[in-house]
């Protein structure tokens, strides 16, 4: 438990009355949540080790309570903490004991598909798998598919950039989205990109897109959906090394080949979920990958006997290759099951989520596990093996004291390790409070300062989302300052705009 | 006109640093292929091209890392020799000028250039990972990281691409490379009118045959009648699977043909250098790919040229009506007009890009404050100083 969040400030706290008084005026009935016991469902998200029950909870239904709320908030300067589905791994929804917890689970429609444009228009909270459903019938999918598909919601996903097993093929959530209509903190809707690609003026979607609910309410999201491909197969291969089962990956990408997916676990992960699910993953093994391929069946065929081929120069000791849907969910199984798995061989687990450069995988794991020894907690290891994607997973016992700290010491550690070796701290979960004092490790305070200013055109006064991302809440006003010559901007003639 | 020509990213500080200082404003230059769009300035040229080439390039990686002013034909041959390629597939605008090919990876991404295969592979802010740069503020900084996926802070690459060179100077650009396809083919029906050529390119793109470009060029394009083209890469097996395919799926849309090769070919690097249009006044029109064929229609009874990239989602029209007449038509349709080409006259009065809406418009101004807080980047190129604040 080791990030600290803004100390609340007492004065805001003290008008909670006033406060919960007037948000009911905005949004009626249920929509306005403040008995202690009712806001416990909320006092965390995915990072369940925090944990801070917001002072209010509100759930607007419409864009305009939504910009009403906000208003108000603005006009009060009372903070606000936007949530999806709540299954952040980073602590970005996390509530602040003096600020306004803003849940956009109501806003749950699909509002418009589109065949000809290949779009879909839904509110935020609708959920990621909900989209591919509606979809369904006509063969079409919503691609990027985090593993928490069936609840997070796509506002969250846009709000992080959320990734899935898939996305090393079709993009992050980043490159499927089209539009969105956003509110800014106060109160002002405005809508960025729209059905066509590259919308004019600067890409401001762009930078939407994994902001982590620092710059705005996102009240609707047009998304691309992709026609679904004819056919899928999957590989599922074993090595008896790390180094060999890497190799393998980059000789498929030097072949030309960029699978639907690959994913890759390490022995203690292949053990957990094969104990769990029981789909005869090998257990002789250091790592297995599960390579998938979609595409017509033609593609798909040609490319399985490819990576074969690849996988067996490489020295293979167990290859399977799916030939039914049946099978290749099997290999999936146990992969989509890690999580779950390793939760029943330790009592806690915590899911790190570093990317690193591939060629430098053998040598994290060997760092990691020399680590895993100084620390005294074991680890477990998934992989988007395809994209460097790390998921190392730290088995720990929150009842033991001082192993939650020990855990968290460990994962900086391994994130450090990545952003060493030319990697990066986060790869699909967010910054959230989670990395946040660890932004340093890769960006200098210049860097920082830089992003931190693109925060304030949106927000000036910081209220949406504090304590989240950045490791030091620096004032606009202090950022914006520039040493100046002679105490005179340039072009005084330039207007001001 | 002036110039500066640094030769490394400490130059670039210094020259940033000292127009601060001296209240000289800036325009970024590469090849200077896009010079000619957007309205006459007069700014002190930082020339960019002294930052070339190539400082990390590994393809088991997929990463690529240049200097902003190297030249994209010299990128597109490195990455070729590796079978791979910018999958945006950027071009060199030096082409709808009649100048020389020139273009720097640079000025290629600061426009957000990208050719038919953007439909379906994304455009050059989907392949921008990261770089390097200098701010208006005079400051050395990144941004985005050197491998393929990371979401660690704000998504600033995307706020690069497309910039235009008025939030920072990039010196160094961190690309992602993808593999080559191996074998490409394209497949064509002819006669479509508009209306059905849209609706041809939909069923192609939204089927599971993948074609990765789709494009029409109308009547007395080229010669003679419409030609609809569906374009078809790969492996081997599979584009010969999709070619068998794409005739079934498109059957209630008229007689799929299969071009030779180079026929092919030729006309795809025709529709990605718009070469077929040489109106004078040329405007690029994004816009739903539904609305496209009802968007020309009125436009070309009144004399306009066209033809359509991205199955619809991309026209291109050539036409010296005006400007207002092409942007309140390209509003209505849900899409935006931007002006790539024109006489002298029209470029002083004309914004380069579509006009935004007011409140957009605000905070596109409040972030370029952010990063060019005295205006060093502003030079009048693009007429949209709105009075926000
Ligand atoms: C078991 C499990 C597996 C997971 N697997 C993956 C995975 O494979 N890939 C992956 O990328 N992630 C994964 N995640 C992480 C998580 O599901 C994603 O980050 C998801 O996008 C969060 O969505 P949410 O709706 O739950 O958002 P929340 O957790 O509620 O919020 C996340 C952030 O978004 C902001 N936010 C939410 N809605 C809005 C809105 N409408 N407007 C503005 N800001 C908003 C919040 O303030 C917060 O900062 C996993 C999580 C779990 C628990």
């Amino acid at each position: 438990m080791s990030i600290q969040m803004p100390l609340p400030d007492q004065a805001v706290i003290a008008r909670k009355d006033e406060i919960v008084a007037a948000l009911r005026a905005i949004v009626p009935g249920e929509g306005v949540i403040s008995e202690p016991a009712e806001l416990l469902p909320y006092e965390s998200d995915g990072l369940t080790a925090y944990r801070q029950p917001p002072m209010v909870v509100v759930l607007p239904e419409t864009v305009e309570q939504v910009a009403r709320v906000l208003r108000w908030c603005h006009a009060q300067q009372v903070k606000v903490v936007p949530r999806g589905s709540g299954t952040s791994l980073s602590g970005g929804a996390l509530p602040l004991a003096d600020a306004v917890l803003l849940g956009m689970g109501k806003f749950k429609r699909v509002i418009e598909i589109d065949y000809h444009d290949r779009v879909a228009v839904v509110q935020p909270g609708v959920t990621n798998l909900a989209i591919s459903q509606a979809v369904e019938a006509e063969g079409f999918y919503y691609a990027p598919d985090p593993s928490s598909q069936i609840a997070c919601s796509i506002g969250g996903n846009v709000a992080e950039n959320s990734g899935g097993v898939h996305c090393l093929k079709y993009g992050l959530t980043t490159n499927n989205v089209l539009g969105v209509e956003l509110v800014l903190m106060d109160g002002e809707v405005v809508r960025l990109g729209g059905r066509q690609l590259d919308p004019a003026g600067l890409d401001l979607l762009g930078v939407i897109v994994g902001s982590e609910g620092l710059l705005g309410v996102v009240t609707e999201v047009t998304v691309r959906i992709l026609p679904k491909p004819e056919t899928a197969r999957a590989l599922l291969v074993g090595f008896p090394s790390a180094e060999r089962a890497g190799q393998c990956v980059a000789d498929v990408i030097a072949q030309g080949i960029i699978p639907a997916g690959m994913e890759m676990m390490d022995r203690r992960a292949i053990h957990a979920a094969e104990a769990f699910v029981n789909v005869g993953y090998p257990l002789d093994v250091e790592a297995l990958l599960i390579v998938e391929v979609d595409g017509p069946a033609a593609e798909c065929d040609y490319l399985i006997e490819e990576i074969a081929a690849i996988a067996k120069t490489n020295g293979a000791t167990t290859l399977r290759v799916s030939n039914d849907e049946t099978e290749r969910l099997a290999f999936w199984a146990g992969r989509k099951a890690a999580f779950p798995a390793v939760g029943r061989i330790s009592p806690d687990y915590y899911c790190m989520d570093g990317t690193i450069p591939r060629r430098r995988l053998p040598e994290v794991l060997r760092r990691m596990e020399e680590l895993s020894q100084q620390y005294g907690l074991g680890v477990a290891n998934v992989f988007h093996a395809g994209d460097g994607n790390l998921h190392p997973l730290i088995l720990y016992d929150a009842n033991q004291p001082g192993e939650l700290d020990r855990a968290e010491a460990f994962g900086n550690d391994i994130l450090r390790l990545c952003v060493e070796v030319g990697g990066v701290l986060t790869g699909e979960h967010g910054v959230g409070i989670e990395k946040r004092d660890l932004m340093p490790e890769m960006f200098t305070a210049t860097d920082l300062a830089h992003q931190q200013r693109v925060k304030c055109a949106f927000d000036p006064e910081l209220l949406l989302n504090p304590g989240k991302v950045f490791p030091t809440l620096h004032r606009c006003a202090e950022l914006g300052r520039m040493h100046v010559h002679h105490g005179q901007l340039p072009f005084p003639d330039l207007p001001r705009f | 006109m002036t110039e500066l020509t640094p030769q490394s990213i400490d130059d670039l500080r210094d020259a940033v640093a000292g127009a601060l200082a001296t209240g000289t404003r800036l325009e970024l230059r590469g090849g200077g292929t896009k010079a000619l769009i957007g309205a006459p300035r007069d700014a002190t040229i930082l020339d960019m091209r002294g930052l070339a080439g190539v400082i990390d390039y590994d393809p088991a990686e997929l990463v690529l890392t240049v200097g902003a002013g190297t030249p994209l034909a010299e990128i597109e041959a490195l990455v070729a020799g590796e079978g791979q390629m910018l999958a945006f597939e950027p071009w060199d605008h030096g082409r709808l000028h009649g100048a020389a090919p020139a273009a720097t990876i640079g000025g290629v991404v600061a426009a957000g250039v990208a050719g038919p295969r953007r439909v379906t592979a994304g455009s050059a802010r989907d392949h921008l990972l990261g770089f390097k740069a200098v701010s208006g503020r005079g400051e050395i900084f990144v941004a985005g990281a050197k491998v393929v996926k990371n979401v660690t802070g704000y998504d600033l690459p995307k706020l690069a691409a497309g910039s235009w060179g008025r939030l920072f100077a990039m010196a160094e650009l961190t690309l992602k490379v993808l593999p080559r396809p191996r074998v490409e083919a394209t497949l064509a029906i002819a006669g479509l009118e508009p209306g059905q050529a849209t609706t041809a390119m939909a069923a192609a793109l939204g089927s599971n045959a993948e074609v990765s470009a789709t494009a029409h060029l109308p009547a007395g394009t080229m010669q003679g009648a419409p030609l609809t083209l569906f374009r078809v890469t790969g492996f081997a097996p599979s584009v010969e699977a999709r070619c068998a395919q794409l005739p079934k799926i498109l059957a209630a849309h008229g007689a799929v043909q299969r071009l030779a090769e180079h026929e092919g070919a030729a006309l795809w690097d025709a529709v990605r250098h718009v070469a077929p249009l040489d109106a004078p006044t040329l405007w690029r029109i994004h816009l739903p790919p539904s609305r496209a064929a009802s968007f020309v229609a009125p436009l070309a009874a009144q004399g306009a040229r066209w033809m359509m990239d991205w199955g619809g989602g991309l026209v291109w029209l050539g036409w010296n009506g005006p400007a207002d007449t092409v942007r309140a038509a390209a509003e209505a349709a849900g899409g935006q007009a931007m002006l790539v080409r024109a006489p002298a006259a029209i470029w002083a009065t004309t914004p380069a890009q579509h006009p935004r809406q007011p409140g957009v418009m605000a905070i596109e101004h409040r972030v370029r404050l952010a990063f060019d807080p005295a205006g060093l980047f502003e030079t009048g190129r693009f007429l949209d100083l709105t009075n926000a604040d």
